[in-house]
């Protein structure tokens, strides 16, 4: 006989109740999983159109979004010409309407930007994009939404753009845009020789400091960020982390409310017990312990089904057709700790009331409770 | 206070006053009482003339309003001696057994194991004894839904006496038995506590019962009103 086993015992003789109480946990944990893998997914999907092939990213200093951002594009040449680096592109990152569709994704680009050569070209050949020219690639499902094939025509903002070619991409975002020339995007948008990034790929790796240190002397109102510390210090990238957390949060809390009552049941439901215990000798922090212990299972219970119910709903969503590309969620081990740590904290601040009332029961008179 | 001390057992009431609802119902107007190791004592009386009370100040579950208790030397003062006190020195039976339905009469009877972390294999050798000696051995695996009244309340007796109290506290033991389990489970009482030298305080309304105790205090209305050895 041992605490545990009364434990045990004791959620297994309200089965209903402790199922109730793990399935609070069990959707706050999903939620938790689900939202934070869908955001985060979201938001390395992100990085990785600006990354492309680089290491660092140069933008204008304090902007609260890169659509707001510009860099001079000679910048680009400036940098390019210096021994430790090997490559800078100029990118232009926007949104422009289309007949039907106000929002479309658009990418400024030069030619020679590796994400053309990356991609299935379904229609059309890499040289068909050209820089002095003013023919778009659309990735596959900007194609198939806009109704545009190769060599026709589409109608983007106030113009109307020649279709070079159509692009299959992995990435959702990239998939479902635009990709303009540099030239004709930054005419389109009036801001000639403007550009909102400049994606930087490194001759050594190691050279960050080397191309911060350049900046910081020839264009202090820029700022070059490796991906790593772009990622970390864009506020836009900190919003959506913080709102998944957030939300996350507060499904954590509807579980904590579940377990509260799931306790609270369980100790009102056995108060001549509980008054039997201390008449055995189980002292105050033996009869909370006995309680938190309960708390702790039913949450342990709520977060192995929460895992696998996130898990199972992500994998069902990333099979939808219409969804792929477009949600890549990652759970990672810091996500899944953070959701144990979480449901951990919410088993004890649910229980601590429960625990409180019955630690401070009094055996003669709970044992005269009717 | 710990095990083994060479204080003996006994109980020790002296004036205790005790009400209750802010002092409206008063349920102990002074009583003293002394109970030496060994004795057998019965608490005898109608329905609230404060019998129970009297056992609840005696094992600590009841706090009182003014007076003094002992129970084996020790002031019956803090939280740390009520504590002690149970776990080491009094066993307590109720008129109803409270035991947990769900676990098997063996487990319930270990119950107090759990409190004081006490060796397991002493443990089990004590509740094979007992549960022999009260006639449940065969049931031990069962759960306690599964068993008769008068095993469920030997069961709660095994229970109060597996940590080998010295004094045993009794609060109408037989009181929802019927007549053919009732003198089983009492004669196993005296039995058992007389064959350990242990002390009993028991609380009965029954006076065929008191009278086979060494000694019956008469309690009326909050107070002891005599006593017959």
């Amino acid at each position: 006989m041992s605490l545990w086993r009364m434990i045990l015992t004791n959620l297994r003789r309200h089965r209903v109740r402790t199922a109730i109480g793990a399935t609070g946990i069990a959707l706050g944990v999903a939620t938790m999983l689900s939202v934070v893998g869908l955001l985060g997914g979201a938001v390395k999907m992100f990085e990785r159109i600006l990354r492309s092939d680089s290491q660092m990213v140069v933008f204008e200093k304090n902007v609260s979004d890169l659509f707001f951002s510009n860099v001079p594009e000679e910048v680009a040449a400036q940098i390019q010409s210096q021994p430790f680096v090997k490559v800078a592109q100029p990118m232009m990152f926007t949104i422009i309407a289309a007949p039907d569709r106000p929002v479309v994704t658009c990418f400024g680009i030069r030619a020679s930007d590796s994400r053309l050569h990356k991609g299935e070209w379904l229609h059309g050949r890499p040289e068909d994009f050209r820089d002095d020219g003013e023919g778009v690639v659309l990735g596959e499902r900007a194609a198939d939404f806009l109704h545009a094939s190769a060599g026709g025509t589409i109608e983007l903002g106030q113009r109307s753009y020649p279709v070079a070619g159509v692009l299959r991409l992995e990435n959702g975002f990239e998939n479902g845009g635009v990709f303009m020339p540099l030239r004709a995007c930054q005419k389109a948008f009036h801001k000639e020789g403007i550009c909102s990034v400049i994606t930087v790929a490194l001759t050594d790796e190691r050279d960050s400091s080397a191309v911060k240190t350049w900046m910081a002397k020839n264009h202090p109102r820029l700022v070059a960020l490796e991906n790593e510390e772009f990622s970390r210090s864009y506020s836009q990238f900190k919003i959506m982390k913080t709102t998944a957390w957030v939300v996350g949060g507060c499904a954590f809390l509807l579980g904590g409310l579940s377990v509260t009552n799931t306790m609270i049941l369980s100790v009102f439901g056995r108060i001549k017990e509980l008054a039997i215990a201390r008449v055995c000798g189980f002292s105050r922090g033996q009869v909370a312990r006995m309680i938190f212990g309960e708390s702790l299972v039913v949450c342990a219970i709520g977060t192995v089904a929460g895992w696998a119910l996130s898990s199972g709903g992500l994998y069902l969503l990333r099979a939808i057709p219409q969804f792929q590309g477009y949600i890549e969620p990652r759970i990672g081990w810091q996500e899944v700790a953070g959701a144990m740590a979480l449901a951990a904290f919410t088993a004890l601040a649910g229980a601590l009331y429960p625990a409180w009332y019955a630690a401070n029961l009094k055996p003669a008179e709970a044992l005269r409770f009717e | 206070m710990t095990r083994g001390s060479n204080i003996a057992p006994q109980v020790l009431i002296d004036e205790v006053w005790k009400s209750f609802d802010g002092g409206r119902i008063e349920v102990l107007k002074g009583v003293s009482l002394q109970v030496a190791k060994g004795e057998i004592v019965a608490l005898c009386g109608t329905s609230g003339c404060g019998k129970s009370t009297l056992l609840n100040v005696i094992s600590g579950l009841e706090e009182v309003d003014c007076g003094t208790v002992r129970v084996a030397g020790a002031g019956v003062v803090d939280e740390a001696t009520r504590l002690d006190l149970l776990r080491h020195h009094i066993g307590y039976v109720f008129q109803f057994h409270h035991l947990m339905p769900d676990l098997t009469l063996a487990e319930n009877c270990l119950v107090p194991l759990v409190a004081t972390g006490g060796k397991r294999a002493a443990a089990l050798a004590r509740l094979h004894q007992l549960a022999v000696a009260t006639g449940i051995d065969h049931r031990l695996g069962q759960r306690v839904r599964e068993l008769s009244g008068g095993e469920r309340q030997r069961g709660a007796l095994v229970r109060a006496l597996i940590n080998d109290p010295e004094l045993l506290l009794c609060d109408e033991p037989t009181g929802a038995l019927d007549e053919q389990n009732r003198e089983r489970v009492f004669a196993l009482l005296l039995d058992l506590v007389r064959s350990r030298g242990r002390t009993l305080v028991l609380a009965t309304h029954d006076p065929e019962l008191a009278a086979r105790c060494d000694r019956t205090v008469r309690m009326r209305d909050g107070r002891i009103e005599g006593e017959t050895t």
